[in-house]
């Protein structure tokens, strides 16, 4: 009989009739008694230095009650970059500081310079309107080439604009080298990784609270990981001690990386709160969302492949530029590097492989983790160059990642890029694809389309990446300053339900069903009494939040780690209950029971005796039953998969609509089915987005041209096609105890360089075969000046 | 968005009146000018909404003449279903939300190089009825944003002859979606018309070369080695000058392929 619930089975997101019926509850519908509003003076300059502020005529407007500037937080600490990055040579990385308000200059347009608290909304933004600043605008640093050579500086300090220039493997750099310069055949690619917008749903918010009786403060905040947003406030910003700050992220809607950073938003309000004594609330326009959010990708890279005649690789070289904007965001500094560097070798058995990525300063707003973070900038770059190869040497593209595949048998695998592969089959990946895509009835729908004067191209892609981040001896050699292990208590309740207090954060991922689903399963108590409790520091253990598909494979297993111990102590109290030896007690289908015998007791009646001890052995088990465990990962977990498309390009327009896409990914051990295909299906459309639509761009000046949706094109419903999902190709995660790798991000790491092959393959067969890439966007008019070069 | 007031006359006297006062503008749908004050780009002590006048809305065919009330959404115009050209564009702008509040005479004001009624209104040789007189399509478009319109002058209708044919092609912008290029073809007893939108940096305009070549042979194949100029079109980050003069050539073959 199939399993009718737990591990494994698709109940409905529980959490989804609260948010479709209006019932959420998001950081801007928590409104405090007597609460004043924060509104911000931004830079309409890309590069400025500030000579003075004259707050006087806005100080004295109706219902003003403070004015802010970058001199009052002049003495407190900068907001830190999380990874200490060292460049080739050994030296440390430039980390200028990174202000609550910007001081002395103005670095990127929407940097904001002074902060207006008023009694209403309406009153901070004219008071905003009222400031007065002298600022002598500067030259922008736009282009990252430019930058490198430029003799002026976004940050004066450093003299330089370059953040490192890290080489991967080093030790690697000489024996690729002769390998490219000795191979029979190399395919060089020059590439833009587009920069993006992350464009949550949810524009972020803070709201500050502080008591005067206490001391405390209490900070409701959009962020992806409470406790980190309050680590960095206390341990590098403003200096308050962590006991003294709660840090709240209620219900978040969306991230994808953004809401993971702390931002200078969060330190004023909070500072400003307290010279108030009252809740100061600030929620960002979608216009400052476009100008502040930590944006995403901006790498410009140039990829070289050297294989043999039958496309037997050799080595993969790649020099890239990595956009960090103007300041360094939290993340900034792993993501194009220990986030993107090692996974160069993909799935393959390359033996060589060396990656350059010099990070540069400009005057744009920060560049951080979104969707992937690195992976897709790897997997794209890998995967478009591949696919070029196959097309310069006539080998089916299928065939040539087949031929460089690393087998199943090959596990564990250390490729050549530095990770240890624990499990995969990619092999298996692409026999299911090619069973359920009809690669053979390609030809004939390719004359259909034809037919109707469209171009029909077929786009093949496979990945891998790297989740469940991270372990921390790992990552500490590597430069993190944080762990990054997850946490979880499991409390059992009196009347035997449970509410279990998970450091991950759910900003749509679906955490509160699939959590119930494992400890349910375990306890054999049923889901609908199983409660998660996150985003809040004073109810949940220290964990880590969201990133990086991280919340099951580390989280999870916290819960299980947690759980086990729960089924522990529980054993105990059974054993006792049933006077029988611990040894001797069986737990099954929440039931304990004694082997041989039909003597049991129910796992609620032991949660009641944990908690009404009457007759205990006080002096061997204490009463209760809540256990907390924290869970560091042995290794990265690592997905991969293969995917297919099918475009159609209208020759004349340029248009590209995308008529079929298949995804199989190996996520490991499926938890939930149904909700890995929404996080599949969300993953593809941001994907197809970054492919086809989605374009930051500053024009010389450093101005944003796309600062709103007039022309920052998002997907919509109507540019995606259904997908065909499969996630039954199953390689578990050898090292953790679910087996689960993690999906979240898979989808935008797989489907761009799935979408921008096909696109070629379509030109190509049109005879267009002077074309052998497009960056993205690959928008109607770059097909068209593509086809028209 | 600064502070305004608010005020719903119920016929055109009532609603000149009121937009005499300084500061007063006449609202729509508020499909463009509310976005604007949101951003504090635009700033009325008062809007007068023209909503309730009931006398600006509405489609009326009778004989060969189609009127529209200046105060008709785009969901109503697209569900009278006057005449092809007409209803295809009506229904294709925007979004449902913003078909049942943007207004014809709203578009027609405010004038947007990329709105998709100026193509509608040139191409079949429109007449613009305002609270004072009477404008031809010809006149009334005076470039990007810019129309014949005076200070305190309300579009109450626009009337449009019906062509025996007509087709509109719209190439949405990628993100925006009102038109990267749109063109309108009306096929009349005397002759063809085609109206261009979201190409120029002049706005609307009739490629007159085109629309001899189609009053003689109306026929895709007939525009087909032609090329409109592209010197005084838009460049930005969604296309080229080119590409726009080849999406007009392109969408005119299409939408006379496809008039009906
Ligand atoms: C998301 C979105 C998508 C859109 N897509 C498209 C598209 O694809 N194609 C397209 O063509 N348009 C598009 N629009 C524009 C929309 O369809 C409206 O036509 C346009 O916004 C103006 O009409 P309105 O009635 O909303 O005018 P309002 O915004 O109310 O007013 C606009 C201007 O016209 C003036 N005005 C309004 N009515 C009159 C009148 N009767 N007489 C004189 N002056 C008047 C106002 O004072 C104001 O200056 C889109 C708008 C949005 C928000």
């Amino acid at each position: 009989m199939p399993k009718d619930s737990g591990i494994g089975t698709s109940p409905k997101r529980r959490e989804d009739i609260r948010f479709l019926t209006g019932n959420g509850k998001y950081t801007d519908d928590i409104n405090l008694t007597g609460q004043s509003y924060a509104a911000f003076v931004r830079s309409d300059v890309a590069h400025g230095k500030i000579n003075s502020i004259d707050t006087s005529a806005a100080e004295n407007m109706a219902g003003v009650l403070a004015v802010f500037t970058g001199e009052d937080f002049a003495d407190v600490g900068g907001n830190p970059a999380g990874w200490l990055i060292n460049s080739r040579d050994g030296e440390p990385m430039k980390e200028p500081k990174r202000p609550v308000l910007a001081h002395g200059k103005v670095r990127h347009v929407g940097d904001a310079y002074a902060a207006v608290i008023a009694e209403t909304a309406a009153q901070a933004q004219n008071a905003v309107d009222a400031i007065n600043a002298d600022i002598t605008e500067l030259p922008a640093i736009v282009d990252m080439a430019t930058a490198l050579a430029s003799g002026s500086f976004v940050h004066d300090e450093i003299e330089t604009n370059q953040c490192f220039d890290w080489g991967w493997i080093e030790d690697n750099r000489a024996a690729t080298d002769a390998a490219i310069r000795s191979a029979p055949h190399v395919t060089t690619l020059s590439l833009v990784n587009n920069r993006l917008v992350p464009n949550a749903m949810e524009s972020r918010a803070s709201t500050a609270d502080y008591d005067p009786g206490t001391g405390d403060y209490t900070l409701y905040t959009t962020s992806q990981n409470p406790h980190l947003t309050r680590l960095l406030i206390c341990a590098f910003v403003l200096g308050i001690p962590e006991n003294k700050l709660r840090v709240v992220s209620p219900d978040v809607g969306g991230g994808f990386g953004s809401k993971i950073y702390h931002y200078g938003e969060e330190a004023l309000v909070l500072a400003a709160a307290k010279k108030l004594c009252r809740p100061v609330k600030w929620t960002a326009s979608r216009s400052e969302s476009f100008l502040t959010d930590a944006h995403g990708r901006d790498h410009v890279t140039k990829i070289e492949l050297a294989c043999e005649k039958d496309g037997t690789f050799i080595a993969f070289r790649t020099d890239t530029m990595a956009n960090v904007g103007a300041y360094l965001s939290n993340f900034s500094t792993v993501t194009p590097t220990f986030l993107h560097g090692t996974l160069m070798a993909g799935n393959y058995t390359v033996p060589n492989v060396y990656v350059n990525v010099k990070a540069v300063f400009t005057n744009t707003a920060p560049v951080d983790a979104y969707r992937g973070a690195g992976r897709p900038e790897a997997t794209y770059s890998l995967e478009r160059v591949i696919d070029k190869c196959a097309r310069e040497l006539a080998l089916d593209p299928i065939e040539l990642r087949r031929k460089n595949f690393i087998k199943p048998d090959q596990f564990p695998y250390a490729s050549a890029a530095g990770l240890e592969y624990d499990a995969g089959n990619y092999d298996a990946l692409f026999d299911k694809l090619e069973e359920i895509v009809d690669f053979g009835g390609f030809k004939a729908r390719r004359a259909e389309s034809e037919k109707g004067g469209k171009l029909r191209g077929l786009g093949i892609n496979s990945y891998i990446e790297a989740c469940g981040i991270a372990p921390s001896n790992l990552v500490g050699i590597l430069g993190a300053r944080v762990g990054l292990y997850d946490a979880a208590t499991v409390r059992v309740n009196a009347t035997g339900n449970i509410s279990v207090m998970v450091g991950a954060h759910s900003h749509g991922q679906g955490h509160a069903t699939v959590f119930p689903q494992v400890v349910s399963e375990m306890l054999g108590v049923e889901e609908n009494s199983i409660e998660i409790v996150h985003g809040d520091t004073s109810k949940i253990p220290f964990g880590m939040g969201s990133y990086g598909s991280r919340s099951l494979a580390v989280c999870g297993s916290a819960v299980v780690r947690a759980t086990e111990k729960i089924i522990n102590k529980a054993t105990k109290i059974a054993a006792h209950m049933l006077e029988a030896s611990e040894s001797d007690i069986d737990f099954k289908d929440g039931k304990f029971s004694v082997s041989g015998t039909d003597k049991s007791v129910a796992f609620g009646e032991v949660a009641f005796k944990a908690y009404v001890p009457h007759d205990y052995p006080h002096d061997e088990l204490e009463p209760g039953l809540e256990e907390t465990a924290f869970y560091d990962p042995a290794n990265f977990t690592y997905p991969s998969g293969a995917y297919a498309c099918e475009v159609e390009v209208d020759p004349e327009t340029g248009q590209v609509t995308v008529e079929s896409f298949t995804a199989v990914d190996d996520f490991g051990n499926v938890i939930n089915p149904m909700i890995v295909t929404g996080q599949v299906h969300g993953g593809i459309g941001q994907g197809i987005g970054q492919a086809l639509l989605e374009n930051c761009t500053y024009d010389e000046n450093g101005q944003l041209l796309s600062a709103s949706y007039m022309d920052y094109a998002m997907p919509r419903a109507s540019d995606l096609p259904f997908y065909t999902v499969d996630h039954s190709c199953v390689t578990p995660c050898t090292h953790n105890p679910l087996g689960v790798k993690g999906c979240g991000e898979a989808g935008a790491i797989g489907s761009p360089p799935t979408i921008v092959n096909a696109v070629v393959d379509a030109l190509h067969s049109g005879g267009h075969t002077h074309v052998t890439h497009i960056d993205m966007p690959v928008s109607p008019a770059r097909v068209w000046s593509a086809i028209n070069s | 968005m600064y502070n305004f007031d608010f005020v719903k006359p119920l016929n055109v006297a009532d609603a000149l009146v009121a937009l005499a006062s300084e500061e007063a503008q006449a609202l729509g749908g508020g499909q463009t000018l509310i976005p604007t004050m949101k951003q504090r780009l635009a700033s009325p002590e008062k809007l007068v909404s023209l909503s309730g006048i009931s006398e600006m809305q509405g489609v009326d065919i009778s004989g060969n003449i189609v009127t529209i009330g200046g105060a008709t959404t785009h969901a109503n115009v697209a569900l009278a279903g006057a005449f092809e050209g007409l209803t295809g564009l009506a229904g294709g702008i925007g979004d449902p939300a913003v078909r049942n509040r943007g207004t014809i005479g709203g578009s027609l004001a405010n004038n947007d190089p990329a709105a998709c009624y100026p193509a509608a209104a040139l191409a079949t040789g429109a007449t613009i009825v305002t609270n004072d007189r009477e404008i031809d399509a010809d006149d009334y478009f005076q470039g990007m944003f810019t129309t014949a319109l005076e200070d305190v002058e309300i579009i109450t209708a626009v009337r449009m002859p019906i062509p025996q044919v007509s087709n509109y092609q719209k190439f949405e912008q990628p993100a925006s979606r009102f038109a990267l290029v749109g063109v309108f073809v009306a096929k009349y007893a005397d002759g063809v018309r085609v109206a261009v939108t979201g190409a120029s940096e002049n706005g609307v305009f009739r490629w007159s070369e085109a629309e001899g070549v189609l009053s003689t042979n109306f026929s895709a194949d007939a525009i087909l080695g032609m090329s409109v100029d592209s010197s005084e079109m838009i460049s930005d980050l969604h296309g080229t000058k080119e590409y726009r003069a080849n999406l007009v050539r392109v969408l005119t073959g299409r939408a006379v392929s496809s008039a009906s």
